[in-house]
């Protein structure tokens, strides 16, 4: 039965209650061990070569620090056009993810330097705790979509999910929401290293998609653990039952701690075998990550060449 | 271009296989007297793998007189020194884990990812658990002064041939037994490279005798007046030749038999870790496991939505080249089982229920069976009584959890069951008013060497495993 998003809950917390009860439970050991198992494909060859160039163009290039300059941002900016200057086979990323402050610089300097299909995403609403009053979070993103974000990734209110107040938490997806319309994707972080739980993060996951969340995100990358594998698998597994609910595809990115080529492909991995083929795409997953883009050039590197280049034949920035 | 996973085969150059295999006996490699041979092959290519002794009456008689030889030295040994010997061989077998894994996929059929991440390691395992048992089978709680039976004749199947023989092996010489062992006519190898582990081992001469054959071999195992306990593993129908054999004799008997779990799904069930639940009860090993969850109970109010993420999740199932790391579902392991498969199978077709097999392309040689289950299936079809021991699931639904109990156990079997719910209190309810030996609460064939394994009813008697294993290695034991 496909039925639309918004018919799914009129977000009264009875309404929003009844709706998550419907939801399957998750059984902790057999989610874990059903990452655990997808974790030990083997990935090599050809379908290396595919997933290091689909997991470079899923990447939300990120930095998110207090040290911050517009030095610093053009440099990512750059990475993110060219990753790697010897090779112009190399994709570009998916986007570029900075501190609301620093859309502006961003957008800029990627129109100026060839970037233009490249979108710039913000982190708002009080990022990353969202401890702020709801005209804070709203002025946050109207901000950063004055300034040129066309991805929003927001933050929900953790404090009013654990003691049980979901109104306010789907109240405010849906505010941001309509602040975004058509100018901004809308990507719901859910921070699930203080939801604990797996019936929570599948919980989370769905009232963040009733709401009207595009993506769903694990993790602000301030909180650990972040991305895990069993996390992401309970995501994705929430955005299939989601479809098969809607006939809605959301996407689903995955935020802290993904460093290695491994780790990507591990994700890739997931998606395939979780959530299906059609969301290997950038518009549907993303990978929140710096360090990461690095370590696929290298692994890149070596496929094309035969040889490790180690780490001073990529770039730093 | 979609993400396909190119294959990524495990190299077969750590294995050697010689061209002929010989009886080990008296801890030395022996031709058998008749001199005849019969074949091994890998039943993922149909290639001939290696020429298998053929051992007759005499070849046993010679066994059981080497395994009467090291029952002198084995059975005086300090208990402590018994168990130095089962840790060396655990440990061999670890540094060994490749080389078995590889050997056992290419024999058996199974994917190299179960060899590598279940058998081998969980052989091992046991080895570990009753090395330690060794000297301190007084405290074990079967009596105050436990005695070995002497020699003991076990004979093991081809689902898991090294695991089984783990299972029968460690039990029996942690206790003090010595032992003739007879692995399956169609999985021999890792047998006999354990036979190699023995040597390097320098397990005294006798203690482990491994003799190859058929049917034939194992009824003059079982027949053998020099043996003084029996432990098989098999098919219910051979399990009653046994008993009746062996009854009047005064031998010990423990058989571990046939089975047709069902694995109960309410409606509160967490569904997709019991979708996963149900696939590894079902197609683990091929279907080839004695406690597979073969009858899927599942409450008629979820029956449609679990059926629909079952298809999808059937769909992404990779059948094919057993050593290819990404392989979930391997060869059957002989013609004469994907036989009596087939034939179980159209048997459901004919009684009218409904199939659903998943989309795997089949190889051109070597003998499978895509993952299959029936729907429409009632208690009256011969897919829900008979043992399939294969990749073919028979779903029946119920409306009560009284209605699933009946159901569940209104078989001649009872080794396994399963209950999925999110409600402890049900999992206790329902775990005490099943008949079967091993219930697993949402999970599935799980195994350990700490946790007894047997059946109720024509699954077997005795157990395998924890303490209430070393029972049936154990004279008198309570």
């Amino acid at each position: 039965m496909v039925t639309t998003a918004s018919a799914l809950t009129d977000g009264s917390l009875a309404s929003i209650k009844g709706f998550l009860k419907t939801l399957s439970p998750v059984d902790q050991v057999g989610a874990d061990a059903r990452a655990a198992m997808l974790a030990t494909r083997s990935i090599k060859t050809a379908s290396k070569k595919w997933a290091i160039d689909m997991a470079i163009s899923m990447i939300d290039l990120t930095t998110l620090e207090g040290s911050d300059t517009d030095g610093k941002v053009k440099a990512i900016c750059n990475k993110a056009i060219r990753p790697d200057p010897t090779d112009p086979t190399v994709p570009h990323v998916g986007a570029i993810c900075v501190y609301n402050d620093m859309v502006a610089t961003a957008r800029k300097h990627l129109d100026e330097s060839g970037g233009h299909d490249i979108p710039v995403a913000a982190v708002s609403t009080a990022f990353p705790s969202g401890r702020a009053s709801l005209e804070v979070k709203e002025r946050d993103t109207k901000d950063a979509i004055a300034d040129g974000a066309t991805e929003i990734d927001m933050v929900i209110d953790r404090g009013a999910f654990l003691s049980g107040d979901l109104e306010k938490v789907y109240s405010e997806i849906v505010y941001i929401k309509s602040l975004c319309g058509d100018k901004a994707h809308l990507k719901v972080i859910l921070e699930t290293g203080e939801l604990v739980t797996y019936d929570n993060v599948r919980k989370a996951s769905f009232l963040a998609m009733a709401a009207g969340a595009d993506f769903i995100k694990t993790s602000t990358g301030k909180v650990a653990p972040a991305a895990t594998a069993p996390v992401v698998l309970v995501m994705l597994e929430a955005v299939r039952d989601f479809y098969q609910m809607t006939g809605v595809r959301i996407g689903v990115k995955p935020a802290g701690g993904i460093r290695t080529t491994k780790d990507a492909i591990k994700q890739l991995v997931l998606v395939k075998e979780t959530a299906g083929d059609e969301w290997l795409n950038p518009e549907l997953f993303r990978i929140g990550a710096s360090a990461l883009l690095n370590d696929l050039l290298m692994q890149r590197q070596k496929l094309t060449s035969g040889h490790y280049g180690g780490p001073n034949y990529v770039t730093l920035d | 271009m979609t993400f396909e996973y190119s294959s990524a085969p495990e190299s077969k150059a750590i294995v050697t296989i010689d061209p002929v295999y010989k009886l080990f006996i008296g801890g030395k490699f022996v031709a058998p007297k008749s001199g005849k041979t019969f074949t091994t092959i890998n039943p993922a290519t149909e290639e001939v793998l290696a020429k298998i002794a053929y051992a007759e009456k005499s070849d046993i008689d010679k066994a059981v007189k080497a395994a009467q030889e090291g029952l002198k030295i084995w059975s005086k040994m300090a208990p402590s020194e018994r168990g130095k010997y089962l840790y060396r061989i655990a440990r061999i077998m670890q540094e060994r884990a490749r080389e078995f894994a590889v050997l056992e996929t290419m024999d058996n059929g199974k994917p190299i990812r179960e060899t590598r991440d279940i058998d081998i390691p969980l052989s091992a395992a046991h080895f570990f658990y009753h090395a330690g048992w060794a000297d301190k089978l007084e405290h074990a709680g079967v009596g105050e002064n436990p005695k070995p039976y002497g020699v003991v004749g076990q004979i093991i199947p081809w689902n898991f041939p090294l695991l089984m023989l783990a299972w029968k092996v460690a039990p029996a010489l942690a206790t003090g037994n010595t032992v003739v062992l007879k692995p399956a006519e169609t999985t021999p190898l890792t047998a006999l490279l354990f036979a190699q582990v023995c040597q390097q081992a320098e397990l005294p001469a006798g203690v482990v005798n491994i003799v190859t054959g058929d049917g034939a071999t194992g009824a003059a195992i079982v027949n053998h007046p020099g043996i003084n306990k029996i432990a098989f593993t098999g098919s219910t129908d051979v399990g009653k030749l046994i008993a009746r054999s062996v009854a009047g004799t005064g031998k010990g008997l423990t058989l571990e038999l046939g089975g047709k779990g069902a694995n109960i799904v309410f409606e509160d069930a967490p569904i997709d870790e019991t979708v996963e639940g149900i696939i590894n009860g079902i197609f683990f090993n091929q279907g080839h496991v004695c406690c597979a969850g073969s009858r899927l109970l599942v409450q008629e109010n979820i029956q449609d939505e679990l059926l629909e993420k079952l298809k999808r999740r059937m769909s992404q199932i990779r059948l094919g080249d057993p050593l290819d790391k990404n392989t979930d579902i391997g060869a059957i392991n002989s013609r004469e089982q994907l036989e009596k498969i087939t034939e179980l199978a159209l048997s459901g077709d004919a009684e009218g229920a409904e199939r659903f097999s998943a989309s795997c392309a089949i190889p051109a040689k070597g003998f499978w069976y895509p993952p299959t289950f029936f729907t429409g299936v009632t208690q009256a079809h011969r897919i829900a009584r008979e043992e399939i021991f294969g990749p073919v699931l028979s779903v029946i639904s119920f409306r009560t959890p009284q209605e699933a109990i009946e159901k569940a156990n209104n078989t001649p079997f009872g080794l396994s069951a399963g209950v999925w719910t999110d409600k402890g209190s049900r999992i206790l309810w329902t775990a005490k008013h099943l008949k079967a030996g091993v219930i697993w609460a949402n999970t599935f064939n799980k195994f350990d060497p700490a946790s007894p394994f047997g059946g109720y009813k024509e699954s077997g008697w005795g157990r395998e495993g924890g303490r209430h294993g070393l029972a049936a290695y154990l004279k008198g034991a309570k």
